[in-house]
């Protein structure tokens, strides 16, 4: 799997009502990630909240989904 | 528009699927002094049905039960858009001159299951491919779009509350509502949180339900009803399914491009819109509705509502039936339930929540996070 490199919020949100799949994660931290060339993708924020406008970094891909944490 | 029949929305451990559909049917199919043996066809919304009960072959299913036999009998699915979009293609067959007389239903029943099972299921009229598989539940998503708005817009929590608040207060008036419960703002912001910035009381119900209407040429109508009500303009559109291929989240895009052919249809503007019954899946979505519908500028839904703008007494009623908040949303019957519950008020037969300004009316419905937007607008005949 590609590296998906920095990006920065577009909107997110913190999960607490969860589908069946993920009862076990709830907290979780959803957002859309601007990445750099204007492609949006709809991934998890790792560690600590991140806000609108803050610059994120692509960490991994765990079971086809992209993972990112805060950089600024 | 001859006839309409709705079944009360709420939880009903005892009812099935069918039943509660052939409930409506019927219902419909009296008010409209028709009998099932003049029905031509029989177009169904429903989302989900197969996976909430396992039922598939929906439509003949629950016409045959009805008592309609033989007729082409169609289940369509548009999310929670699925009975508007049955309806709008019911619309254009008779327009089309396929058919006289057509008998339109929505049913859902959802709460034979767990609400994780039931936020799975309601998930798939997202991109499972995609969002879904991040973690997106319909709360997130719209959560998301909420965000959004208060960051473009300035929107607050207690804008958004006042949505609940208002359609919790119309609710509480009408008798077929599944939580006539009125509630206060204070509640309203301490509600458990679902996906900041939403909590339970931004999310609509999940509920059972059914609703129908009997539709025929206008001039046949008059065999019928000395009350018909006219269907002016009506328009469904598409958009994206995945919230991150949408350009600007703050805006439904389909909304905007069905509302404005819907108008002009019509030979109407927004501003001649006296009521409406809009699709508030969650509170931010009505404030979204009535900005993209063009009833307030972008970014004035919030004000608007918090101000009173959209109340029973309100300069324009809004969800004056209690919307999806209060009334409950059984999802594939929301969009015909819409259509019955504008069709009461023009008839003037709204009780206490009657609006005053009664004569032309919008039903808007959603398909997921704005895929899929059905615009009815109807008037007095």
């Amino acid at each position: 799997m590609k590296d998906l490199g920095a990006g920065t919020i577009y909107t997110e949100t913190v999960v607490y009502s969860p589908p069946e799949a993920y009862v076990d994660d709830v907290p979780y931290q959803l957002a859309i990630v601007e990445l750099s060339g204007g492609r949006r993708v709809t991934g998890r924020v790792d560690g600590e909240r991140a806000h609108i406008g803050d610059r994120v970094q692509f960490a991994e891909f765990r079971n086809n989904v992209p993972f990112f944490r805060k950089t600024s | 528009m001859v006839g309409i029949g709705k079944t009360a929305f709420g939880a009903f451990p005892d009812r099935d699927l069918r039943s509660l559909a052939v409930e409506a049917g019927q219902k419909a199919l009296e008010n409209g002094h028709a009998n099932t043996s003049q029905v031509e066809a029989f177009y169904l919304g429903n989302f989900a049905g197969p996976s909430f009960t396992g039922q598939n072959h929906l439509a003949p299913y629950i016409s045959t039960a009805i008592g309609i036999k033989g007729v082409p009998a169609t289940r369509f699915e548009a999310a929670c858009a699925s009975s508007g979009s049955a309806f709008f293609h019911a619309v254009s067959a008779v327009g089309a001159g396929l058919y006289d007389i057509v008998l339109v239903a929505g049913v859902e029943k959802m709460t034979s299951q767990p609400t994780p099972k039931v936020t799975e299921i309601l998930a798939g009229a997202g991109d499972l491919c995609g969002e879904v598989r991040a973690g997106a539940t319909f709360p997130a998503l719209f959560a998301m779009i909420a965000r959004r708005h208060m960051y473009q817009y300035g929107t607050t929590r207690e804008q958004l509350a006042a949505v609940a608040v208002k359609n919790h207060q119309n609710g509480a008036k009408n008798p077929l509502a599944h939580m006539r419960k009125v509630i206060t703002m204070e509640q309203a912001l301490a509600g458990k949180p679902i996906a900041e910035p939403l909590t339970v009381y931004d999310c609509s119900l999940i509920s059972d339900g059914a609703a129908a209407v009997l539709i025929m040429p206008l001039e046949r109508a008059s065999e019928f009803t000395d009350k018909p009500v006219r269907v002016l303009g009506i328009a469904q559109t598409s958009d994206h399914v995945a919230l991150d291929e949408k350009d600007d989240i703050t805006t439904l895009r389909a909304v905007k491009t069905s509302a404005e052919k819907a108008y002009k249809m019509a030979g109407v503007e927004a501003a001649d819109i006296q009521f409406a019954e809009v699709h508030d899946c969650f509170t931010v979505a009505e404030i979204l509705a009535i900005e993209d519908l063009g009833f307030v500028a972008k970014g004035e839904g919030g004000p608007f509502s918090l101000a009173g703008g959209t109340c029973l007494n309100g300069e324009r009623p809004v969800n004056a039936s209690g919307g999806l908040k209060s009334k409950g949303h059984p999802v594939g019957a929301t969009g015909v339930g819409q259509i019955c519950d504008v069709v009461e008020q023009i008839r003037g037969q709204a009780g206490e929540r009657q609006v005053k300004r009664n004569t032309l009316g919008l039903a808007q419905n959603l398909g997921g996070s704005g895929a899929t937007s059905v615009i009815t607008i109807l008037g007095a005949a």
